[in-house]
């Protein structure tokens, strides 16, 4: 073969072999490693699966906070004016977590349908609110069902 | 008075950019040299009012003119000045002005320090930056005003800057980013200048070498600076989360690192002409790619601002005409350029290929975790969100992988090398390597930790390349003194860049590895041990700042008996907006920080929950990355490209005269 298309070849080869090595590892990465949102009507609904890692967000309901006397544990709950979901924590809030305000968890549905959350998101200033949280409410509003 | 007359400034640069734009351009396909020669002093034109309208709204700012909307969102008057003045970019408005005037300025810079460029060239490059300050400069005065004002009802004080904002890391790390940001324009609109005069040689190159490592310097620091402030003042501990915004400015450095090695090659010998184009084009389009995604607000992250959807369809727009453009152009232009020198499979040029590979299939990965949410959100599928585990799953194989080439990069040579060169060379270094990864691990206060021992192994084999290849620079020298001095400065760059990048990466692995962190409940009296040191909580304490009350939990640290330091970690709530802002105390060294953030009350015996962490060599990060954008810096200072400028300039009056 001529040298330089023998060597043109191997460029094309090389980013051929890169590129779909990247896409593999992309893929079984992408795999186990995306969580999808759902707003609490949907949790309720039972549209959401036991034991993957999920999303959830909403309004944290008023007087729903509960701290352990003992340790960091937190229960509250987040609703989206449809229904709510009760979510439990371990470990320390974000600045902006209070009754009231917008906050998505991520974490595993444990079988009773109680959010086991790894990480709590709040807003992270005044006039913030999550998208995912923000359409949550619009659809509930759309339904007739905000307060 | 003053916001006005920045907003006049503002429209006036508008003007002036749109002189620049069509001028010059006019100019240069008509030959005309006089409306070529017109283009500095547009430019200075660009730079006089974009800075006069920025000082307008810092006057505003520290005047306290709670009449104009974004001072009245954004300060406070118990703000301290420093804050004050910071506040100008903590803002969507605000940072877009200062966007704008960072891209006047280095309008300005090419203006004044590439005089010896052909004036065509120079016209050029000069209109295609007058064409991008178009585009941000319609964008700050038609959707995003920061002197619109609040009349009537002005407010009698301001709502107060986010608490987050107000950090001295904040101060530096917009402006330096942005630096890099839109530095990357210069290497686009040298590009976009060449594609237009069909002309793509080393001398391109080499004019756009010095510019384009000097934005990747900025954006190096920039990012180091943003991890920095995420890391102590986020109360995490956490100094990456793969955040879409931090993707947004991490791709453009992926795709600029690309391009810095790819200029190399064009620059030396003349190759991948139409790729290092391509490159330029796509490092710019990430950038701008980034401000959608930051300022459009599609995406949830801790730098989003409250959205406006024009915004984000006019930044859209805009980047669809600068990506469809430039492309387009170079679909037309590109095949006019090819090159046609040959080089063996065992070069320099293959190893500057595999990193340019490697880099760009990391920027599309990063690219595609992070657009995969708005992709399926787009196609109705759900609201996906990708965490840091898939990133972490594709980068970092991708970088291990680099590695090992990138350490035999500085020993080999332009087009044919061969194995035997290599080998006689970094035999022995690499065997030394081998046996410090295997001890190395076992120094650290915890067990063998084969990631460790891999990251020693990799950064020690990039140390060994440098040091095989000073050996081969030096060998003809006398004293080693004189061999030190006889380097040029672009190499003294590329070392100090290598050797912060294994910085980096043991930074990163040791980090990571063999970090502990514990989430607890204390009272004041209680203590807990860590990685051998005893954390004692001695008390709490009511602080108050300028504009904060605090609660405070004072620590005292032992290891053994001895005390290393006392941290005192603050709960502040800020006065004007009531937020709750966490500062964490820290103890920082070359070898371990120990950490100490608050979390909220716990029950009513006065106990809180505490965050300690023991992050040992976390540092190393931060001065690799800083190591790394001073040697982009002193590449630029090479003595070639101050000769390479004098050069054309000759060339150019011979075309003159002719």
């Amino acid at each position: 073969m001529h040298p330089q298309r023998r060597q043109r070849l191997w460029v094309v080869l090389s980013i051929v072999l890169f590129s779909s090595a990247a896409v593999g590892l992309a893929a079984y990465a992408l795999r186990g490693n995306i969580n999808l949102f759902y707003p609490p009507v949907e949790v309720a609904a039972g549209a959401a699966p036991v034991g993957t890692p999920i999303r959830v967000g909403g309004m944290i309901v008023d007087g729903s906070v509960q701290r352990a006397a003992d340790s960091l544990e937190v229960r509250f709950a987040v609703t989206d004016y449809q229904a709510t979901v009760d979510v439990v924590y371990e470990g320390i809030l974000p600045d902006l977590f209070a009754e009231g305000e917008g906050i998505v968890a991520s974490g595993r549905l444990s079988p009773e349908g109680v959010l086991v959350a790894e990480e709590v998101l709040a807003k992270h200033d005044e006039n913030y609110m999550p998208p995912e949280v923000a359409d949550a409410l619009q659809q509930s509003a759309d339904a007739g069902a905000l307060p | 008075m003053i916001p006005e007359l920045g907003h006049f400034a503002l429209i006036l640069a508008l003007v002036m950019a749109l002189g620049l734009t069509i001028i010059p351009l006019w100019g240069s396909f008509r030959g005309h040299y006089g409306a070529m020669r017109l283009a500095p002093s547009l430019a200075a034109g660009v730079v006089v009012f974009c800075s006069i309208s920025f000082a307008c709204l810092v006057v505003a700012f520290l005047q306290d003119d709670f009449s104009v909307r974004v001072v009245a969102s954004n300060s406070n008057s118990l703000l301290p000045p420093i804050y004050k003045f910071s506040a100008v970019w903590g803002n969507h408005e605000g940072s877009l002005l200062l966007w704008v005037l960072i891209l006047a300025f280095w309008i300005g810079a090419v203006a004044t320090f590439s005089r010896g460029l052909p004036t065509i060239m120079l016209a050029r490059v000069l209109a295609i930056m007058g064409a991008i300050a178009i585009g941000f400069l319609s964008f700050s005065l038609f959707t995003s005003n920061p002197f619109a004002r609040l009349l009537p009802g002005v407010p009698a004080d301001g709502n107060d800057l986010n608490p987050l904002l107000q950090d001295p890391g904040l101060i530096i790390h917009p402006p330096l980013l942005y630096m890099g940001y839109v530095g990357f324009s210069v290497a686009f609109a040298f590009a976009v200048a060449a594609l237009l005069g069909g002309r793509l040689d080393a001398a391109w190159a080499r004019w756009s070498r010095p510019w384009t490592n000097v934005a990747w310097a900025f954006l190096s620091v920039g990012i180091m600076l943003g991890s920095w402030w995420a890391y102590y003042e986020l109360g995490w501990g956490g100094w990456w989360f793969w955040d879409p915004v931090e993707n947004a400015s991490f791709m453009p450095w992926l795709a600029g690192t690309a391009l810095l090695h790819s200029l190399a090659v064009t620059e030396k010998r003349g190759l991948f002409k139409s790729w290092t184009v391509l490159l330029a084009i796509f490092a710019f389009s990430l950038s701008l790619l980034g401000t959608f995604l930051v300022r459009s607000g599609v995406l949830t992250s801790v730098h989003a601002f409250a959205a406006d959807p024009a915004r984000g369809l006019f930044v859209l727009v805009f980047l669809a005409i600068v990506v469809g453009g430039s492309l387009t152009l170079y679909a037309v232009r590109a095949p006019a350029v090819r090159s046609g020198i040959g080089f063996s499979l065992l070069s320099r040029e293959t190893l500057l290929l595999i990193n340019n590979v490697v880099f760009l299939v990391a920027t599309l990965t990063v690219l595609f975790g992070t657009l995969f949410p708005l992709l399926m959100d787009s196609l109705g599928q759900g609201k996906y969100s990708v965490g840091p585990p898939y990133f972490n799953a594709v980068f970092v194989p991708l970088m291990a992988l680099l590695v090992p080439f990138m350490g035999i990069g500085p020993i080999s040579r332009w087009r044919d090398d061969s194995v035997n060169r290599w080998r006689s060379r970094l035999l022995v270094p690499g065997l030394v390597v081998v046996a410090l990864a295997m001890i190395l691990p076992w120094f650290s206060s915890q067990s063998f930790n084969i990631w460790v021992a891999l990251a020693v192994l990799l950064s020690g084999w990039l140390l060994a390349g440098l040091w095989a290849d000073f050996r081969d620079r030096s060998r003809n020298s006398p004293g080693l003194v004189r061999a030190l001095r006889r380097q040029p400065a672009s190499y003294w760059g590329m070392v100090l860049a290598h050797a912060g990048f294994a910085a980096v990466m043991l930074g990163v692995v040791a980090t990571s590895q063999y970090s502990v962190e514990r989430d607890l409940r204390m009272a004041p009296g209680e203590s807990e041990l860590l990685a051998g040191y005893r954390f004692e909580f001695v008390e709490t304490r009511r602080l108050r700042g300028p504009n904060y009350l605090a609660d405070g939990a004072y620590f005292a640290v032992y290891r053994g008996q001895k005390l290393v330091t006392h941290l005192l970690a603050e709960k502040r709530r800020y006065l004007a907006s009531g937020s709750v802002m966490t500062e964490a105390a820290i103890d920082a060294g070359l070898f371990r920080d120990l950490y100490v953030a608050m979390g909220e009350p716990v029950g009513d015996q006065g106990a809180w929950a505490i965050r300690l962490h023991y992050k040992p060599m976390v540092r190393w990060m931060w001065l690799g990355a800083l190591a790394m954008g001073l040697g982009g810096l002193t590449t630029a200072l090479d003595r070639r490209y101050r000769r390479a400028a004098r050069t054309p300039a000759r060339a150019d009056a011979h075309v003159a005269q002719a």
